[in-house]
């Protein structure tokens, strides 16, 4: 029974359309999956539908997690939350990226505010948007090698060096 | 464009971060820079890429780059900017963040949602309170006891976070007086926000970080005499805002010093994903508390203060007026407060009180679990947004269903503000950049997290 219930939560067997993606409920929140290819289109969609003021984008790895039903089909996945200011409503839009080609369309033309969210996750997570005009590390040096957010990216794996000890 | 990057991870190329010298602007860089957000195509980006310079000079000899920062005593912490000055005119502005990122999100997945307070509190350092409440809040929707938080710890909370409002925009009157020239008014800052916090600590334990808001409630509840304290902050205020509007509000020189810089439309401040003080100077009335009411803003009056140009000196008044504004939140607070428990009894996220594990064997084993183990919160996802005195102050949580979040993210105001810099100063004066600084009230600690 309670797998059941999980299951529907996650993956919707009809599932019901908005901007021409699957729609779907998350603890009572609005959520959009879009995939690679309708993202943009859905973007555009939300934008003429009053969500014009993105708030957040970030990302997640699903590397290492381990569920029965959640888990998504792709290792990356980027999460987008936007308001319309109009109606007083949040909406989350889900996009899952693979690892074996991790690049994103940009939403910068339609949200400048996320040029420097998409450069976090760029920086974090190593994944790449096409059309950013700066797509450069933001928070780690930018000589760093290595995505930190990443589930593999090990915690601690600098010593930290003090001075006069042995090295 | 992406030829600069390539998509392999690790391949990065120093210099990225910097800003480029005229003589490589291209029209695509002044996009970055203002086009895409004024909706700009590329031929009238690139005509602005020209703009402001001598044809029969070389473009090198008349601008000069210099750095702003990171150890610039105005930029509130380690904000470098990068300014492309002509004489004393800002011509463009770079910020370059990450001097202060310690990976506090990454540091968050190894930590229980216990323990989770501790870390979130440490963002932004001026409003702890406001970021354990929006992780205590989606730690609750995750686990779905949102709408069983005892009503006085939901007032509790609401008391909390509007004193922790106060004292931040106390401080924001403090650091911008000081930027600006004002330098008592550092000192009178400093000394009304340090009542607040005399406050706090006596309930909490600490003047900051508390880590007092958890999920599930709070930590504590109120001390005995809590409300004579409240009361007295609130009759010492308002003759303390008076001398500000005195000291500043009503002082030409404050005025003409911040009145027409810094300034930015609400459309910008809208695309730029700007929140807060910074959109509502553009006169836009967005205040979560009042639009995605959550605790019980609903049930108490208060007024949401807008501006009308949307420079530095808007969103100086509308931070002195929010305290105000707080200030009549606060005494309807008091009025209100209900009596009970200050956390939701559930044996299994908050502990036993302290009394029962001297008698119960059972409340011990919860006590050390819950302190050894954390408690389990199930799988899913959730983003719950509240005002913090910066803005939209975010949390992401996913979980997989064991006691630390698999994934945990915070959607930091100053960090998505930071963005309107480089708009508020273009074709300013290099002396009003501490001032457009100063009146974005960036934390640098939520910045780079």
């Amino acid at each position: 029974m309670n797998d059941d219930a999980t299951l529907t939560e996650h993956a919707p067997a009809p599932a019901p359309m908005r901007y021409g993606c699957p729609v779907s409920e998350s603890r009572g929140q609005t959520v959009i999956h879009a995939t690679r290819e309708t993202y943009i289109a859905a973007l555009k969609a939300l934008v003429d539908d009053t969500f014009v003021l993105c708030t957040d984008l970030t990302a997640v790895d699903y590397s290492t997690y381990v569920s029965r039903a959640g888990r998504p089909i792709e290792r990356f996945e980027i999460v987008l939350n936007l308001i319309s200011l109009e109606r007083r409503e949040r909406i989350r839009v889900r996009v899952a990226v693979p690892e074996s080609d991790a690049t994103l369309a940009s939403a910068f033309d339609l949200y400048p505010g996320t040029e420097a969210m998409e450069r976090e996750v760029y920086d974090m997570f190593g994944i790449a948007f096409t059309g950013h005009p700066d797509l450069s590390r933001i928070l780690m040096p930018e000589d760093w090698v290595g995505h930190p957010l990443r589930k593999d990216y090990a915690i601690g794996r600098i010593p930290v060096q003090f001075k006069g000890s042995p090295s | 464009m992406t030829d600069l990057i390539t998509a392999t991870p690790g391949a990065t190329a120093e210099g990225n971060q910097e800003m480029r010298a005229r003589s490589e602007l291209t029209a695509r860089e002044v996009m970055r820079e203002i086009g895409a957000v004024l909706r700009m195509t590329e031929a009238q980006a690139a005509a602005l890429a020209t703009d402001n310079v001598d044809p029969t000079e070389g473009p090198e000899d008349q601008t000069m780059i210099i750095n702003m920062g990171p150890q610039h005593p105005s930029t509130h912490g380690v904000l470098r900017l990068m300014l492309e000055l002509q004489g004393e005119r800002v011509l463009r502005c770079k910020p370059i963040i990450g001097y202060l990122h310690t990976g506090m999100e990454k540091t968050g997945e190894e930590l229980t949602f216990m323990q989770g307070g501790t870390n979130v509190t440490r963002m932004d350092y001026l409003s702890p309170l406001n970021n354990e409440l929006v992780f205590s809040m989606a730690v609750e929707k995750l686990l779905g006891i949102d709408g069983d938080i005892p009503e006085r710890a939901v007032w509790m909370r609401m008391l909390l976070s509007e004193l922790n409002r106060m004292s931040s925009h106390l401080l924001f009157l403090a650091t911008n007086g000081m930027d600006i020239g004002a330098v008592s008014m550092m000192i009178y800052g400093w000394r009304e926000r340090e009542e607040v916090l005399r406050f706090f600590q006596k309930v909490t334990g600490l003047r900051m970080n508390h880590n007092f808001i958890r999920p599930g409630g709070l930590a504590a509840d109120l001390p005995a005499g809590w409300r004579g304290d409240v009361l007295d902050i609130l009759d010492r205020l308002p003759d303390r805002l008076a001398e500000y509007d005195v000291l500043m509000t009503e002082q030409p020189i404050w005025r003409e010093r911040l009145q027409g810089v810094g300034v930015i439309t609400a459309q910008e401040a809208v695309a730029l994903g700007a929140t807060g003080p910074i959109l509502r100077s553009t006169g836009v009335a967005w205040d979560l508390r009042r639009d995605m009411p959550y605790l019980r803003y609903n049930d108490v009056e208060f007024d949401v203060i807008v501006g009308s140009y949307g420079d530095a000196f808007d969103r100086y008044a509308i931070r002195l007026n929010e305290i105000r504004e707080s200030m009549k939140v606060v005494r309807q607070i008091l009025d209100r407060m209900p009596s009970g428990d200050y956390r939701i009894q559930d044996k299994k996220i908050t502990p036993p009180p302290r009394a029962r594990i001297d008698e119960s064997m059972e409340a011990l084993i919860h006590h050390f679990k819950i302190f050894t183990e954390g408690f389990k919160v199930p799988e899913g996802e959730v983003y719950v947004g509240i005002e913090s005195p910066r803005g939209e102050i975010g949390c992401y949580i996913v979980s997989d269903g064991s006691p630390k979040p698999y994934r945990i993210h915070m959607r930091a105001p100053s960090f998505v503000n930071i963005q309107c810099l480089p708009h508020m100063m273009r074709n300013g004066l290099v002396a009003d950049a501490v001032a457009v600084i100063s009146s974005v009230d960036p934390v640098l600690g939520e910045v780079d997290r």
